[in-house]
C-alpha cells in the first residue's frame, strides 16, 4: 500500500501561512515576548480554522447519529466526493466558485438522500456493527469512484480568497481561513435557526428523540431521516469544498474524517454544540502540538486526547448515554 | 433432520460432532497436504489465506464471540511483525522464542488497549481501538532505532531448529501448522469457562454480570488472547512480505479484518476461515481477470464487428487497470453482505444445510432476524 493510505493532516498549507514558529523564549526583552504573542495568536487562529472543518465533519456525524443511531464512517468521503464536485465545475466545466459551490452542495446532499432512502433504510434496526460495516464499505466505494472518474492526482480548486492575507497586528489571516470560519458559523446560524424555528426542524428533532413516538403523532420519520441524510451530507460537502483551497484535493480526503471522529467524541455524540467545540478543541490542540512538541506528535495529538477523554469520561464531555438501571 | 444422542462423557469433549465430521476434517486435512503438489503457483497466496485465517480467528474472539469491535487490529499485526524481526534479527533468539515472546509483547499491548476498553461500549470502542491503531502506525514511523521507519526494513527467511523455510512449500506447512495449533487452542478455549463466558458478555453484559462473569477481567483477557494470535500471525506475515514498512498496518488493513469476520459470517470460527480465504484470493483473482476479461469480452463482442471488439477490449482493459478499482470492490462486496445476507458465508452455508436435511419442510423464517426499532444503543 502506498504512502496515500494514510490518513492525511491539515499540514500542507500554502507557504507562509502557517510556517513553523519557534518556541516562545522568555525574559528576552519586549519584542521576543511580543513575536511570541503574536506566534501564539497565529496558531489560535489557524487552529480555530482547521478546527471549524473538523466541527463541520463532527456535526453530520452528530445530525445522523441523533437522527437515526446510525454511525456514518463515509462522512469524510462524502467531503471527498464535495470538493471534487465543485473542482469538476470550476475546472473542467468553467463554472463560476459561487454556482459551482452551490451546485457540488445540492448535488451531494441529493445523493445522501439517495443513499438513505436506497441502502441505510434497509439496515434500520439492526445491530450497530452492520451499519458501521455498512458505511465503511461505502467509504471505500466513494473513494473508488472518485479515482476512476477524477483520477488519483492532486488538485487545487482555484478561489476567490486563495493565496490572499492581511496582517493584522503582525498576525498573518490568510482570506481562505477567514473564510472557513465565516462559513462555519452562517451555516451553524442556520442549522440552528432551521431545527428551532421551523416545522420540518422541530419534527425531525421529534423523530430523533423518539422514531414510534414521532410516527405516531404525523410525522413522516422516513421522509425526515432521508433529509436529515441531504442536510449531513451537504454540511460534509460545504466542508470539503471550504477545505479545498487550504488542503488539497484528492481521493484521501476523506481521512480527515478519523480526525472529525475525535472531535464528535470529545463533544459527546449526540451534542450538536459538542461536535463544534470539540472540533476546534481538536484544531487548536493539533496545531500547538505541531508548533512546541516534538515531530510526530502533531498528527497523533488528536487521538491521543481522544483515548485520554474516552478513559475518563467513556462517552464523550457532554455524553448523552447512560447505563441501564436494572 | 439427525439428532445426536450423546450417551458418554467422551463424545461431549471430543473435538469433533460425530464420525461423519471427523471423516470430513481428515479428508480436508489429506487435500491441504497434497495441495502444494497441485497449485505450486499460488503457493504463496495460500500461505497467506493461513496467516489471514489466524487473524481472522484473531479478531473472530473478540468482534464475533465477546461482541468487542476493533477497528485496530492491523496495530497488533503491525506490533507483533516488528517484534518478531526485532527479536530475530537485531537480538538473535531462536525463532520460536522470538514467536513466543512477539505474542507475549502483543499481548501487553493488548491489556493496554483492553483496559481502558472497560468503559467503553459499542461505537465508542471502535473509534478508541482506531485511535489506537493510528497512533501505533505513527509510532511504527517514528520509532526509527528499531523499525527503520519509513525506510522499512527486509525480513530474512525463517530458520527454524536450523531448518531453514526459504522453500515455499516448508513456509506453505509452516503457517499451516500454526493456524492449526491457534485454531485448536481457539476451539478448546471457547467451550471453555472463559469461552462461555465471553459468549454471555456479548449477548447481554448486565446478564452476564449478574450471572457472576467478571466483566473487567474477561474483556480483558479477550484483548490479551486475541492480541496475542495476532502477535503470532504478524511473525508469520512479516516473513510473508518479506519487508516491513509502517504503511502496511494501516487502516485499511484493519478494515479488511473486519470484512473478514463480517463475509465470512460473525460467531463462527469457520466464518473466520471463508473470510480468509476470500480476502486473500480476491486480489489474486482480481490481477487473473484483469489479465483476461478484456480479452474474452473482445472476443463475446467479435460476432458484432472487428472494431466494436478491439473499442470494447480496450475500454475494458483500461477500466479493469484502475488502481483504484481493489478497494471499490472490497465495499462494494462488503455492502452487498450486510444488505442481503447479514450472516455471512457461514450462514449462508448453514442455511442450505438445513435446507437439505429438513428438505420438504424448509421454513425461511428459521433464520430470520428479529429487527428492534425501538431498542437504543444509547441505553446499554
Amino acid at each position: 500500500m502506498s504512502r496515500g493510505t494514510r490518513p492525511r493532516s491539515l499540514s500542507h498549507l500554502p507557504p507562509g501561512v502557517l510556517t513553523r514558529s519557534p518556541p516562545p523564549r522568555y525574559n528576552r526583552g519586549t519584542s521576543s515576548r511580543r513575536a511570541a504573542l503574536e506566534s501564539v495568536l497565529q496558531l489560535v487562529l489557524n487552529g480555530v480554522a482547521v478546527g471549524c472543518i473538523y466541527g463541520l465533519v463532527a456535526l453530520g456525524f452528530v445530525l445522523i447519529y441523533k437522527a437515526t443511531e446510525l454511525v456514518n464512517f463515509a462522512q469524510g468521503d462524502l467531503m471527498m466526493l464535495g470538493a471534487f464536485t465543485c473542482y469538476m465545475f470550476v475546472v473542467w466545466y468553467g463554472v463560476g466558485y459561487w454556482p459551482a459551490f452551490a451546485l457540488a452542495v445540492a448535488i451531494v446532499a441529493l445523493f445522501g438522500a439517495g443513499l438513505d432512502s436506497a441502502v441505510l433504510r434497509r439496515v434500520l434496526g439492526q445491530p450497530q456493527f452492520a451499519v458501521v460495516m455498512l458505511t465503511i464499505g461505502l467509504g471505500a466505494m466513494f473513494r473508488s469512484f472518485a479515482s476512476i472518474v477524477w483520477g488519483s492526482e492532486i488538485y487545487t480548486l482555484p478561489t476567490p480568497f486563495s493565496a490572499r492575507a492581511t496582517r493584522i497586528a503582525g498576525v498573518t489571516v490568510s482570506h481562505e481561513y477567514v473564510s472557513i470560519i465565516v462559513g462555519t458559523v452562517l451555516l451553524c446560524a442556520a442549522l440552528y435557526a432551521f431545527f428551532t424555528f421551523t416545522r420540518v426542524g422541530v419534527a425531525m428533532q421529534a423523530a430523533s428523540q423518539n422514531q414510534l413516538a414521532a410516527y405516531y403523532m404525523g410525522i413522516p420519520v422516513k421522509l425526515m431521516f432521508s433529509l436529515i441524510w441531504a442536510i449531513s451530507a451537504g454540511v460534509a460537502a460545504i466542508a470539503g469544498i471550504l477545505l479545498a483551497p487550504v488542503s488539497l484535493i484528492d481521493i484521501n480526503l476523506g481521512f480527515i474524517g478519523l480526525k472529525a471522529f475525535a472531535a464528535a467524541v470529545l463533544g459527546g455524540f449526540g451534542s450538536i454544540p459538542g461536535a463544534l467545540a470539540g472540533g476546534v478543541t481538536i484544531g487548536l490542540i493539533e496545531l500547538f502540538s505541531g508548533a512546541y512538541l516534538p515531530q510526530g506528535a502533531k498528527d497523533v495529538a488528536a487521538y491521543v486526547v481522544l483515548l485520554l477523554v474516552l478513559a475518563i469520561r467513556p462517552h464523550g464531555m457532554l455524553g448523552t448515554i447512560a447505563r441501564k438501571k436494572v | 433432520m439427525r439428532f445426536l444422542f450423546k450417551t458418554t462423557y467422551r463424545q461431549d469433549l471430543g473435538l469433533f460432532r460425530d464420525g461423519v465430521q471427523r471423516n470430513w476434517y481428515v479428508a480436508l486435512g489429506l487435500g491441504l497436504l497434497v495441495l502444494p503438489a497441485l497449485v505450486p503457483a499460488y503457493l504463496v497466496d495460500i500461505s497467506l489465506v493461513f496467516i489471514y485465517g489466524l487473524c481472522g480467528v484473531s479478531l473472530m474472539v473478540l468482534a464475533g464471540y465477546t461482541g468487542l469491535v476493533s477497528l485496530g487490529h492491523a496495530a497488533f499485526l503491525g506490533i507483533g511483525a516488528y517484534a518478531h524481526v526485532y527479536f530475530v534479527q537485531d537480538l538473535g533468539l531462536p525463532w520460536v522464542i522470538s514467536v513466543a515472546l512477539a505474542a507475549a509483547v502483543t499481548a501487553a499491548a493488548g491489556v493496554l488497549v483492553g483496559l481502558p476498553a472497560l468503559r467503553m461500549t459499542g461505537i465508542y470502542l471502535t473509534i478508541a481501538t482506531l485511535a489506537f491503531a493510528l497512533i501505533i502506525q505513527e509510532m511504527l514511523t517514528r520509532w526509527e532505532h528499531v523499525t527503520h521507519g519509513l525506510k522499512g526494513r527486509p525480513v530474512d527467511k525463517p530458520v527454524i531448529f536450523g531448518v531453514s523455510m526459504a522453500n515455499d512449500a516448508a513456509f506453505y506447512f509452516l503457517c499451516l501448522v500454526v493456524l492449526i495449533g491457534g485454531l485448536c487452542l481457539t476451539a478448546n478455549l471457547l467451550r471453555s469457562p472463559t469461552g462461555r463466558a465471553w459468549v454471555a458478555i456479548r449477548d447481554s453484559e448486565i446478564a452476564a454480570q449478574s450471572m457472576g462473569v467478571n466483566l473487567a477481567r474477561y474483556k480483558t483477557l479477550a484483548f490479551a488472547y486475541s492480541a496475542a494470535l495476532m502477535g503470532v500471525a504478524g511473525a508469520l506475515f512479516a516473513h510473508k512480505i518479506g519487508f516491513l514498512a509502517p504503511d502496511i498496518f494501516s487502516v485499511l488493513l484493519s478494515i479488511q479484518f473486519l470484512l473478514m469476520v463480517v463475509v465470512g459470517g460473525l460467531g463462527s470460527l469457520h466464518g473466520a476461515l471463508f473470510g480468509a480465504t476470500f480476502v486473500a484470493l480476491l486480489p489474486v483473482l482480481i490481477s487473473e481477470a484483469r489479465d483476461r476479461v478484456p480479452a474474452w469480452a473482445g472476443h463475446v463482442v467479435a460476432v458484432a464487428g472487428k472494431d466494436a471488439a478491439s473499442a470494447t477490449f480496450l475500454t475494458l482493459d483500461r477500466f479493469v487497470k484502475q488502481p483504484g478499482l481493489e478497494p471499490g470492490l472490497f465495499g462494494l462486496i462488503l455492502v452487498l453482505f450486510i444488505l442481503f445476507e447479514p450472516l455471512g458465508v457461514y450462514g449462508r452455508w448453514r442455511k442450505v444445510q438445513v435446507y437439505f436435511s429438513t428438505f420438504p419442510l424448509y421454513k425461511r423464517a428459521t433464520f430470520r432476524r428479529q429487527k428492534t426499532y425501538m431498542r437504543s444503543e444509547r441505553l446499554r
